[in-house]
């Protein structure tokens, strides 16, 4: 009797982990695929996509650069005035100082990633170092691996968030990169249609769209008479840099750049910009 | 049936150790690490690797876990007992050896198995570092033959070499045995640290030519501190089941004594192990981040992170598991009713702790959640989960533990020193300025970068520590000629029994779900930033798909213990001779 209390009572005390355990968040996180991407086609939006991309995915720079100060959150800054600064500040020794600010961005941007001690940020060194050495991986070496175009894809976007003119080149035709896994790891196939990009993002569980009575976000019928297609991407891509009238900020997932594909993004643009005033047109 | 299963372990050591040279050792000793594909790794059975190696691996580590912590601590109590001439501590570690050497066996079984998995599974991984480690495997099984012959020798000994200089010899064996054990665990961490943090090979996995300096990677020390440390709780919690299993079914009030007696033993062990573990975690993950903040951020912060809730809550259940069995236990002397009103306030501070602990930083809502709420993180709770709480709160409970155990010492002696009131203040003191340090220093942690908030936990740790030196050391003399009362050994409640149960439990769960986070921090690296995992099994599970898995090797696990209860104790039964045929 005794053994079987015992038994019971441990078996009572395990289970309990092990539900525990499965009411928290589930994700699986895949390693990112190695088959090969064909990028000769890719245009000056869809690598500013492509770097946006990275920055959240293979780069792995929101592991860092985000709100919880690991590193200085580049997406919440003025990122021109900020970049500006650092090249000015006496304690740069890089190679941007003197350049056309565009150009000196790049300079300043590719030197942080593939020697990131030129430049330590007062207050994110390495601890002891005085900030002379940062804590900041290379990105061009294993585990991260960028390849040159991805390098130049993230330059693209962060020089796209500066606001200054993109100076890196489009990927030459033949250049491939490593396609990457979905945002739940799964390697997932791109949507295709707009109603397989609005029900994989789930966008109607939020907004008022083709009847659904959702109205946690704006109605999105109209939506193209309302704001052009730059203005729409910047919505979706950065939900609270302006919120409509009467809605909450915060409310939006702020990662779609990180999951969507740079076609789905493009697929969803169309659509909407097509949602002039009349009735959805898909 | 002992030796048996111990010639099969060395058996298997001893083919997966030679069968690899055959096909594997051929490559260049010189060339960088491999580049697997797919194709390399085998499916037996229908079986892909990682299952197997797990289970297998986690099996062998909670018994070699087991079996290298009892010597450790049977070893100091077999020295009690000389010192103090006190029987009853000899009698108590020779029946700890008793049941760790039932489980001896089992460790050679499954070690011996896991190599042959590695080996079948993982033969491109395995040949590169028998190639990095070169001829250590060699002296990994030297030391575990020496290791086997002087455990043999130190338990088939232990009446011969009873008394007098004798007992010398009989505890020189022990120190022995432990050391020869504890270098066997520092070897085969070694391996596990190389491919976390690669050192003696250059950037491609060339090995550089030195073994010593593939073996002194920057996470070396940590994991070994560590899972020395994890050993001696780990092997108290175990034998503290044994005892409460049976306090609870003994027959007889002197039965019930000394197994309750060797439950306090057991408890108290567990908790001198578990006290310095989260300091030598810490020391361990700085060092991670030190190597590399990515991967320290994949494990704090990433896909990981809500393992550390689980972790809270484990390690909270250890530390209320462990009180409540001293507050009970604080009624076995008259002097001990005194501190019961304390209990309350000790518990509110757990209690309080672990709920700080538990708390997660970002919320799972839905949608019109996070309208009301305004956000993901909640407007007061939010702050809790992150880690200048979580340190605040660990430490606190760390100090309330303490607090819990300097009061049972207390309950059954007084202080016959005349400065017993001055010391008494002094150790308040400590307490009080201890408490402003961590508190302090927590919300300091909120003000200051990242860097800084790191470091702020550094006084937080040393205020726990300093306490709990500062105040042994005050007591070991304040106590010295003490008046003490007599301890009613066996007057325990049955429910306190049961915390007993809680412990190794919760540890055995613990240290899978520890090892899983160890080991996904190299995401889908076998040898980290040097060769990749192109396995099916190269993806790190879901925590649900994590817990199951986890949960079913702690049932054999715990499957396997009962066995080797029964074991240990079946040897003691003997049974009556038949009765002479005229006597019938």
């Amino acid at each position: 009797m005794t053994f079987l209390r015992v038994t019971l009572f441990s078996l009572a005390v395990l289970l309990a982990y092990t539900l525990f355990a499965n009411i928290l968040p589930q994700v699986q996180s895949n390693p990112p695929a190695e088959e090969e991407i064909e990028l000769g086609s890719l245009d000056r939006a869809g690598q500013i996509a492509w770097g946006e991309r990275l920055f959240s995915g293979k780069g792995t720079c929101t592991l860092c650069h985000n709100k919880l100060g690991r590193a200085p959150d580049m997406l919440a800054m003025d990122l021109a005035e900020e970049l500006r600064s650092r090249i000015e500040d006496p304690r740069y020794t890089g190679a941007a100082k003197g350049l056309e600010e565009a150009e000196a961005f790049e300079v300043y941007l590719r030197e942080s990633m593939l020697e990131p001690s030129v430049y330590v940020v007062p207050g994110f060194g390495k601890k002891g170092t005085q900030d002379r050495e940062s804590p900041m991986p290379r990105v061009d070496v294993p585990p991260i691996s960028l390849t040159p175009a991805e390098i130049d894809a993230l330059i693209a976007f962060l020089q796209d968030r500066a606001g200054v003119e993109i100076t890196v080149p489009l990927p030459a035709a033949g250049t491939t990169a490593a396609a990457e896994a979905g945002a739940d790891g799964e390697e997932e196939a791109p949507a295709t249609t707009p109603e397989e990009v609005i029900d994989r993002y789930g966008c109607a569980a939020c907004h008022d769209l083709d009847g659904s009575g959702a109205d946690l976000g704006p109605p999105l019928a109209g939506i193209g008479a309302r704001l052009d297609r730059e203005a729409l991407r910047r919505a979706i891509l950065d939900p609270d840099a302006e919120v409509a009238p009467g809605y909450e900020p915060g409310l939006m997932p702020g990662d779609f750049g990180e999951q969507m594909r740079a076609s789905e993004l493009e697929i969803l643009l169309d659509y909407l910009a097509g949602l002039d005033g009349g009735e959805p047109k898909p | 049936m002992k030796w048996r299963l111990l010639l099969c372990g060395l058996a298997a050591v001893g083919l997966a150790v030679v069968l690899p040279h055959f096909g594997l050792a051929a490559e260049d000793p010189g060339a960088p690490a491999p580049s697997p594909t797919a194709a390399d790794y085998p499916r037996i059975a229908g079986m892909t690797g990682r299952p197997v190696v797990w289970a297998l691996a986690q099996m062998h580590l909670f018994l070699a876990a087991f079996v290298l912590a009892v010597p450790m601590f049977v070893v100091a109590i077999e020295l009690t007992g000389v010192l103090t001439r006190d029987e009853r501590y000899d009698r108590m570690a020779h029946e700890f050896m008793k049941i760790s050497m039932a489980a001896y066996a089992f460790t050679a079984l499954t070690g011996g198995a896991l190599a042959l998995a590695l080996f079948l599974f993982y033969p491109v991984l395995m040949g590169y570092l028998l190639r990095v480690f070169d001829g250590q495997v060699l002296i990994y099984a030297l030391l575990f033959i020496l290791e086997s012959l002087l455990l043999y020798v130190y338990f088939y000994t232990w009446n011969a070499l009873r008394y007098g200089d004798r007992k010398w010899i009989h505890l020189s064996i022990g120190v022995l045995l432990n050391a020869v054990g504890t270098t066997l665990m520092f070897v085969a961490n070694a391996w596990a640290t190389f491919m976390m943090a690669p050192s003696g090979v250059d950037e491609a996995g060339t090995p550089l030519g030195s073994v010593w300096a593939a073996m002194q990677g920057p996470l070396w020390n940590p994991l070994n501190l560590h899972r020395f440390l994890a050993n001696i709780a780990y092997g108290g919690a175990i034998v503290g089941a044994y005892a409460a299993y049976r306090f609870l079914a003994a027959r007889t009030a002197e039965e019930r004594a000394h197994y309750d007696w060797m439950g306090y033993t057991a408890n108290f062990i567990a908790i001198l192990g578990f006290l310095p573990l989260p300091f030598a975690g810490y020391w361990l993950m700085a060092e991670i981040y030190a190597y590399s903040q990515q991967m320290g951020i994949t494990a704090m912060g990433g896909v990981l992170a809500w393992l550390f809730i689980i972790q809270a809550v484990l390690i909270g259940s250890i530390l209320l598991a462990a009180n409540y069995y001293l507050w009970c236990g604080l009624m076995r002397t008259e002097g001990g009713r005194r501190f019961v009103p304390w209990v309350k306030y000790i518990a509110a501070v757990l209690v309080a702790g672990f709920l700080v602990w538990v708390t997660p930083h970002t919320l799972i809502l839905t949608p019109q959640e996070v309208l009301a709420i305004g956000g993901t993180n909640h407007p007061l709770l939010g702050p809790l989960g992150i880690m200048p709480a979580k340190n605040t709160a660990v430490n606190m409970m760390l100090l309330a533990t303490f607090l819990s155990f300097q009061l049972f010492r207390r309950a059954s002696r007084t202080p016959t020193v005349p400065w017993a009131w001055i010391g008494n203040c002094v150790i308040a003191a400590l307490y009080l300025a201890a408490t402003l340090n961590i508190v302090g220093a927590g919300i300091y942690g909120y003000v200051t970068p990242t860097v800084y908030k790191v470091g702020a936990s550094v006084p937080q740790v040393l205020s726990t520590l300093a306490v709990i030196v500062f105040a042994l050391v005050i007591e070991a003399f304040m106590y010295r000629g003490a008046v003490t009362r007599p301890v009613a050994w066996g007057r325990m409640s049955t429910r306190s029994q049961y915390a007993l149960f809680v412990l190794p439990v919760a540890f055995t769960w613990l240290m899978a779900l520890m090892g899983y986070i160890r080991s996904s921090v190299r995401t889908y690296w076998h040898v980290y930033t040097i060769m990749k995992d192109r396995s099916p099994d190269a993806y790190i599970p879901t925590i649900g798909e994590a817990g199951n898995f986890i949960t079913v090797i702690t049932l054999v696990f715990m499957a396997v213990i009962v066995f080797i209860f029964w074991l240990s104790q079946v040897g003691d039964t003997r049974q009556q001779a038949p009765a002479a045929e005229g006597g019938r």
